[in-house]
């Protein structure tokens, strides 16, 4: 092949690169191995991790261990699906472009909303772009975010945001439940969590109404496996929903690949960020899907774009829309109410306690709760850790968040109360 | 006709949707029966109508989702040259080890001395990208190359925010990614396109011309776009360097040159990976990316928060959290952990041994396709190319014939085709990026499938507009997909 070049050595290939530039030596890497050495120190390094298959999980704050039926990942790892690029081709790409098609139609049926596009990277992420539509919308850069709402989201928005995009406030949340905020005529949008980030249900409807109000844009931050039994954001009266969508059949992967949900109303649809899939016909008349509306993204705009994503997260929203599918309605909701039960019967029996108290007594909650003890709350969770359970994260120094999925049985959350009980003892 | 590599036929049924398919009280789920006493939510809250989901059984589901995984290509499926893509090979061994427990089920809210082996992964495929690239410390975070970029560039505010002035501008070539001009808005800056020269790289007088006090970087990409070296680089980043402005290396091409030359040494500060490009994590149709981001010492005090610290003294791996000149988060939390667990089995699988090897193969391989094909596609740009190279389609215009249509052609020749019309200061482009993991046979038989396709363009143009012809749907109205927006059930 270097013959056919008119080359006499690989260095040729290479000659056009500054003599002072090039590497001089090797690179400070070990030597490759063989995949059986591979094998066995990817095992290692797994073996020296503990998880959620030999702890119990009750650990939630945005990421669950929801369980993940055996069909989504026999079909989402198909690798006709997964080693393929962005389906620019999309006579080759009718696979991924009508799952993400069926993706969108499943997401807009979920969360009562018009508009879905094909993914973003995560929640977090996902609010930063429902901002960015609301102050393109509105004009204005204030936003207003309750207190309630996940701390990470809060962080990514103010990372985002300090290109002097728009400044983020926090609105109180005493009781563990946002207050209805004053919304002034410079706000661009209100954000609130619902379920929100210690498990409470919001008023969400009479907060989005405030920021409707004044003009602002209602941005809700939903939890799609709630939407079985929940009022969903259009019902709420929400311009834009964005969600975490691990739980719809993702891994827990410490942290990622997640899957950042995004729809909105369809006023908003040329304000919606990334990759949106759209039927079509083809010459002969046949129905097909398309990646559509292209002229909003950073390909085409270039400096103009509103957003400059590009990859997104779409493998894990076909494993999104397989779990969907696997559930259906009726799934959907058993599931609901399998987590709204077992997190009841859980929290009544470790306020049974005597160390231990709900944070916000009152407040109703969906799948998680705060739970306050005597006892530093990193302690309590060291101690539950020992005990075989992963709980948390800590809510301040005292609180402590417990996760319970339709996985968790009746024995296993009978032992964390025991546990619980010997912990703060 | 060879056909292009996707299942044409198959049961008419096959291709409904899922919604189409849907049967009233059909159900594929099972959950165990509940074992504490029942509850539900309260009437202010509930739910009024049931999510308008389909209701299929587990075999719909499965026919479903098989049947659609035949009509898509992917790297498994055959040669896929799209260029600036790096569609390589994904090794099988990356998913074997990604799906252990001790890494897939892992709750990103687990306590440190729960993670050591997470943790020793991330800081030693942090200590090897920073070697690749030439830089000191990196960040896992950015979930994508585009999140990457837009990292970079807040780092690069931060850090002439810090020195007292946050300046105004970003210059970024003609044949840049859209992303990159997408970013520097996104991060507060203006962009400021340098053109390029006749050899199609930067236009170092004009860059020149370009550089003051209130250009707060340039944003590169080495090789270029075109797929060729920039080889004034030292001169750019002299000027650039003058006054004090930082160079931010675009990692897209990363691949052609690892274990040769380091952006490091080019005089980058900072340098996003794709780690779906360079170190082969399936791109999963669009995603899941990562995109590390690696900067010099300089710029360590900016990069995101936490990263990962390692303590000698005790041997243990940690989040640290104490970095008050932070950027702050980018994302939910600490990056496509499952995809870099891929990326490490990769590096540490090749080793500096077979990195090299990766950047030589594919380098040999896009200069032996690129000859092949030379006299009917011509290069856009005289110089020797890279891992990829741009030609161009120009002189089938004449026919009436375009380089999306040959693209098409190639589909019906059985390949998926290159990138077309990118970048966009090359008339007719078609770039070209065959990857290390081709064979010469692989090679040949698209070298004669694209002169197949140049014949064919002269003699029977109509072949190649009707193109293409053998797959599951044809060339699609995008103009009315996007005038009659359809995009739900």
């Amino acid at each position: 092949m270097l013959v056919a070049c008119g080359l006499s050595s690989i260095d040729e290939l290479f000659s056009h690169i500054p003599p002072k530039l090039r590497l001089k030596g090797e690179l400070s890497v070990p030597e490759g191995i063989s995949e059986m050495e591979l094998v066995s120190e990817m095992r290692r390094l797994a073996g020296r991790n503990r998880h959620a298959d030999d702890l119990v999980c009750f650990a939630g704050g945005g990421a669950y261990d929801h369980y993940v039926p055996a069909v989504v990942w026999a079909l989402a790892g198909r690798s006709e699906l997964y080693t393929s690029y962005t389906p620019y081709q999309p006579e080759l790409s009718q696979g991924i472009l009508q799952s993400l098609f069926e993706y969108q139609s499943m997401i807009c049926a979920l969360t009562g909303l018009e508009v879905s596009n094909a993914s973003l990277y995560d929640g977090p992420t996902a609010l930063v772009e429902a901002v960015h539509m609301s102050t393109g919308a509105t004009a204005r850069t204030r936003v207003l975010l309750s207190e309630a709402v996940d701390r990470r989201y809060l962080e990514t928005l103010r990372t985002y945001g300090a290109g002097e995009h728009f400044t983020v406030e926090t609105i109180p949340a005493p009781g563990g439940v946002t207050a209805i905020p004053r919304v002034g005529d410079d706000v661009a949008a209100v954000v609130v969590q619902h379920p929100n980030f210690f498990g409470n249900l919001e008023p969400a409807s009479a907060v989005f109404e405030a920021a409707q109000t004044a003009g602002a844009r209602a941005i809700h931050v939903f939890d799609p496996l709630s939407l079985g039994i929940l009022a969903p954001p259009g019902q709420l009266g929400a311009d834009v929903a964005v969600g975490e969508g691990q739980g719809l059949g993702n891994h827990l992967s410490y942290g990622g690949p997640y899957l950042g949900v995004i729809a909105a109303r369809s006023a908003d649809l040329r304000r919606m960020p990334g990759r949106i899939v759209g039927e079509t016909v083809d010459v002969d008349g046949r129905r097909g899907f398309v990646l559509t509306l292209q002229a909003r993204e950073q390909h085409i705009r270039r400096e103009r774009a509103t957003s400059n994503i590009c990859t997104n997260q779409t493998l894990m929203a076909v494993a999104a829309t397989v779990y969907l599918a696997w559930l259906g309605p009726d799934g959907l909701a058993e599931l609901g109410r399998q987590c709204v039960a077992k997190a009841r019967y859980t929290a009544e029996r470790i306020s049974d306690l005597t160390a231990a108290e709900l944070m916000w007594p009152g407040a109703e909650f969906f799948k998680e709760f705060v739970v306050r003890a005597d006892v530093p709350a990193r302690q309590v969770q060291r101690k539950l850790l020992e005990a075989g359970f992963l709980v948390g994260p800590a809510v301040g120094e005292e609180g402590l968040l417990v996760s319970v999925t339709e996985r968790r049985t009746r024995e296993e959350i009978d032992r964390l109360v025991k546990a619980f009980g010997e912990a703060l003892s | 006709m060879t056909g292009a590599p996707v299942r044409r036929d198959g049961p008419a049924i096959a291709l409904r949707t899922l919604k189409e398919r849907s049967r009233s009280g059909r159900r594929a789920w099972s959950l165990p029966e509940l074992d504490v006493p029942g509850a539900d939510v309260s009437d202010a809250h509930r739910r009024r109508q049931t999510a308008d989901l389909p209701e299929v059984s587990e075999t719909d589901i499965v026919r479903h989702f098989t049947r659609l995984s035949q009509i898509n290509y992917g790297v498994d499926t055959g040669f896929y040259p799209l260029g600036s893509c790096s569609m390589k090979y994904n090794p099988k061994v990356a998913e074997t080890v990604a799906a252990l427990a001790g890494f897939q089920r892992l709750h990103p809210h687990q306590p440190e001395e729960t993670l050591q082996g997470a943790l020793e992964l991330l800081w030693r495929l942090e200590r090897a990208l920073c070697e690749i690239t030439g830089m000191a410390r990196a960040t896992f975070q950015p979930p994508a190359g585009a999140s990457g970029e837009l990292t970079g560039l807040m780092i690069m505010r931060a850090f002439h925010t810090k020195n007292g002035n946050p300046r105004t501008k970003i210059i970024i070539p003609d044949s840049a990614h859209g992303t990159n001009p997408a970013s520097v808005t996104l991060s507060g800056y203006r962009a400021v396109q340098v053109p390029s020269d006749r050899r199609g790289l930067v236009d170092l007088a004009a860059l020149q011309g370009l550089v003051d006090g209130d250009v707060a970087g340039l944003m590169l990409t080495n090789p270029n776009t075109l797929g060729l070296f920039e080889e004034e680089i030292e001169g750019v980043a002299a000027a650039m360097h003058r006054v004090g402005a930082l160079l931010y290396y675009d990692g897209a091409n990363l691949n052609a040159i690892m274990g040769r030359a380091r952006p490091g040494d080019m005089g980058f500060d900072i340098v996003h990976m794709n780690t779906h490009k360079t170190f082969a994590t399936p791109h999963g149709g669009g995603g899941p990316g990562a995109g590390p981001v690696a900067v010099s010492a300089r710029l360590e005090p900016f990069l995101p928060t936490p990263v990962v610290g390692f303590d000698e003294e005790s041997g243990r791996y940690f989040w640290d959290h104490d970095r008050p000149d932070s950027i702050g988060r980018v994302h939910g939390f600490n990056g496509n952990f499952g995809v870099l667990v891929r990326a490490f089995a990769y590096v540490f699988g090749h080793g500096r041994d077979g990195l090299r090897e990766v950047g030589e193969r594919a380098v040999l391989n896009a200069n032996y396709l690129a000859r092949r094909v030379n006299d009917v596609y011509p290069l856009a740009f005289p110089g020797q190319p890279m891992h990829e190279f741009v030609a161009t389609a120009r002189s089938f215009r004449k026919y009436g014939v375009r380089a999306m249509d040959i693209a098409k052609r190639l589909i019906d020749l059985g390949f998926h085709p290159s990138t077309v019309y990118f970048p966009l200061i090359v008339e007719e482009a078609m770039m070209v990026e065959p990857t290390e993991t081709e064979s010469k046979e692989t090679l040949d038989a698209f070298a004669e499938a694209m002169l197949q396709a140049a014949k064919e363009a002269e003699e029977h143009p109509d072949l190649l507009h009707d193109a293409p012809l053998t797959t599951p749907v044809r060339r699609l109205d995008e103009a009315r997909a996007a005038r009659q927006p359809k995009l739900r059930w």
